[in-house]
């Protein structure tokens, strides 16, 4: 008892703005069951399962490699078309789902949230974390699909990039996640725009297409302002031998992190307010 | 000793948007350029100046009518939600009861969902995993814990989700009214674990529209009205505020005056409520006699009989009674004019709750009322506590599941 009583909160009007990464520690644990209740649920019922988090980027792959790589003959250097989509698609499919998935997570949760406490910055995350246990399952056929084409691999690179490159992804995603989720709360209109922003995302992300295709270095720019820009490019790092232009990832990594910025800043700003608007 | 939760000057301001949702939607906002006009929004207080201390090991019962802002003080208190104004120093983790089963989910097992339900509630793993054999038990779910939720009866879901919540061991336990759910035998066993709760020195706030329920559980009350409190009181001073409170609209006195009303043979022009004192009121003791007294008047010389029905809370008839003899002092009440009616309701007969009357004026032959008023008298009745309570003596139970509570007699051989 005696320790325990060390504990003291106060509750005021407003915190000072703060991450307060001590108590998302404390509720670490959290994570793991919003996280595993979301992969459950998701797959619970379907015939196929976890093969859904292989069959969606495979089809498209399939889709876009007839449709647009044969039509077009789009020049992706070292790479085959195939596995340049489907690299790309992988990592995109994160960012995509990602986003859905957290920009409506705070109202799907609405009854949980007026009726319990717990740092609501979970539930997006959560729900981020649910796209990149897909890209885990996603990414056990990209390494057949590697051979399939034959596509020479430097693995040593491939230890570095391939990680960053999802960590990229999760921070591209995280911002403008935790940002559409709250917006969502307050503005019921995000739960149309979220579907029409990441259709529009995919073809100004060099997903199906390399940014060399756009030969305009001002359009190349503002392409790179699309955070998703880099950790698409810095995951094929080990499959070319061509080095990519510093300044683009660089650009796209800082228009990463100042979404970051923003929408975690916005979130925190608002929870506190989510019970009484959602 | 500091108290384990002090609240100072608490204040809860909502703004009511008279015109549309809650929520904005993006259009609204950009096309008033983002300044509402003010007149559309109207400051509600759910909550004002809110001070109290509970100290350590108190449970206390949190009562007050709907609307009073007790749901409002929980959701504070629970950090779900927070304050317009004023600061809450809690000395111990809180946790909060708000709902039953918050977060369970049908597509999830039992056992699942316990892991879910409990890892929300802020329990960890390990506790969870240490106690899963005794949540179950508790839940009497063993059979189904690898069946899905949504094959669950609610009975059954609410079980387990009681079972949860029962084994959470915080400093400070907010509750609210999750017991008014589940059949008498689980609503038992509920209460039974919370008494053990706060009597193992847990902090109890406990939000409840049953009096009953607060008497027998809590050991300080706070009364809410229009978002002020009324500071810590005893249990009693509580219980008698609140009964005091929701009876302000009618009373133990009534007068009935009804110009251009219908002809009658009889009608009403008063009736009260009496105590044991012949003091007209409307809290009365269950361990006390009281009176309905009846002020009518014969109009037609129609042999005339009063009436009165007993209905409790929920509404249930629980008895009728009529002035039955014939000759009551020789005339029948056939004469005109105006009469008054007492009827005595015992000691020791009704149980602690709220009730209201039905009163009439009717003829017995041939059957026909003259005059009828439905709920027109009410009154509280308050059980004592003590050993005044002759039909409950020693026994602390509620009795919740009778309408009566009569002390009968008893007589005892040893053979």
């Amino acid at each position: 008892m005696e320790e325990k009583s060390e504990y003291y909160i106060e509750i005021k009007p407003r915190n000072t703005f703060s991450l307060n990464l001590k108590e998302l520690i404390e509720y670490k644990e959290l994570f793991y069951f919003f996280t595993w209740r979301d992969i459950k649920v998701k797959y619970k019922q379907t015939v196929l399962g976890f093969l859904w988090a292989i069959l969606q980027p495979i089809l498209l792959m399939a889709i876009f490699t007839v449709f647009i790589g044969r039509s077009f003959a789009i020049p992706t250097g070292d790479i085959k078309y195939p596995v340049f989509v489907f690299s790309g698609l992988i990592l995109w499919l994160v960012f995509s789902s990602g986003l859905a998935n957290a920009g409506n997570s705070m109202v799907s949760n609405a009854q949980m949230i007026k009726k319990i406490y717990f740092p609501r910055l979970i539930i997006p995350v959560s729900a981020i974390l649910v796209a990149v246990f897909d890209f885990l399952m996603a990414f056990l056929v990209f390494i057949p699909i590697l051979i399939f084409y034959k596509q020479p691999v430097d693995v040593p690179q491939a230890l570095i990039w391939w990680p960053l490159g999802l960590l990229l992804t999760v921070i591209a995603t995280f911002g403008p996640g935790c940002w559409l989720a709250a917006l969502n709360v307050k503005y019921r209109d995000f739960r149309y725009v979220i579907p029409f922003l990441v259709q529009v995302l995919l073809f100004v992300t060099p997903v199906i297409y390399p940014l060399s295709i756009l030969k305009n270095k001002w359009l190349e720019f503002l392409v790179a302002l699309n955070p998703m820009y880099a950790a698409i490019t810095i995951f094929r790092i080990p499959l070319s031998p061509t080095v990519p232009d510093p300044l683009l990832v660089t650009i796209s990594i800082f228009s990463s992190l100042l979404l970051l910025l923003v929408g975690l800043g916005y979130f925190r700003r608002t929870e506190m307010y989510f019970a009484d608007l959602s | 000793m500091k108290p384990i939760l002090q609240l100072q000057g608490v204040s809860k301001k909502f703004r009511i948007n008279h015109e549309s949702e809650p929520y904005l939607s993006l259009r609204e906002r950009l096309s008033r350029g983002f300044s509402m006009k003010k007149n559309q929004l109207e400051d509600y207080w759910a909550l004002q100046d809110v001070t109290f201390d509970v100290q350590p090991g108190d449970s206390v019962g949190i009562v007050g009518k709907n609307g009073a802002g007790k749901s409002t003080l929980l959701k504070i208190l629970s950090k779900i939600t927070p304050p317009t104004s004023g600061t809450i120093v809690c000395r111990g983790r809180i946790a909060s009861l708000l709902e039953v089963g918050t977060g369970f989910h049908p597509e999830l097992t039992g056992r699942e969902n316990i892991f879910l339900n409990g890892s929300i509630l802020g329990m960890r793993k390990i506790e969870i995993q240490s106690r899963f054999d005794e949540i179950v038990d508790f839940a009497e779910t063993e059979r189904f814990l690898d069946v899905p939720l949504k094959h669950y009866s609610s009975g059954m879901q609410l079980r387990l989700a009681f079972a949860v919540a029962a084994f959470l061991e915080p400093e400070i336990l907010v509750i609210d009214e999750v017991l008014a759910v589940g059949d008498a035998e689980f609503q038992k066993k509920c209460l039974g674990k919370m008494e053990e709760v706060s009597r193992r020195g847990r902090t109890v706030l406990f939000v409840s529209h049953s009096m009953t329920t607060v008497q027998s559980l809590c050991t300080k009350c706070v009364y809410l009205e229009k978002g002020r409190s009324s500071g810590v009181l005893t249990v009693h001073e509580g219980v008698r505020k609140y009964l005091a409170g929701s009876h302000n609209l009618h009373t133990g006195h009534q007068q009935f005056d009804e110009p251009g009303a219908p002809s009658r043979a009889a009608r009403l022009t008063e009736a009260k409520i009496l105590n044991v004192q012949g003091k007209s009121t409307s809290e009365l003791l269950t361990c006390e006699d009281f009176f309905v007294q009846l002020t009518w008047e014969n109009l037609d010389g129609v042999r005339i009989t009063p009436s009165i029905e007993l209905v409790n809370y929920d509404g249930v008839k629980l008895f009728w009674s009529g002035d039955t003899q014939v000759d009551w002092d020789g005339s029948g009440k056939t004469e005109r004019g105006p009469y008054i009616s007492t009827v005595k309701i015992p000691a020791n007969f009704l149980k602690a709750g709220e009730y209201s009357f039905v009163l009439g004026l009717y003829t017995q032959s041939p059957y026909q009322y003259h005059h009828l008023i439905l709920s027109a008298l009410h009154c509280s009745v308050v059980d004592p506590m003590d050993d005044r309570c002759l039909a409950r003596g020693q026994m602390s139970t509620q009795f919740e599941k009778f309408m009566l509570l009569p002390a009968l007699e008893w007589s005892n051989i040893k053979v």
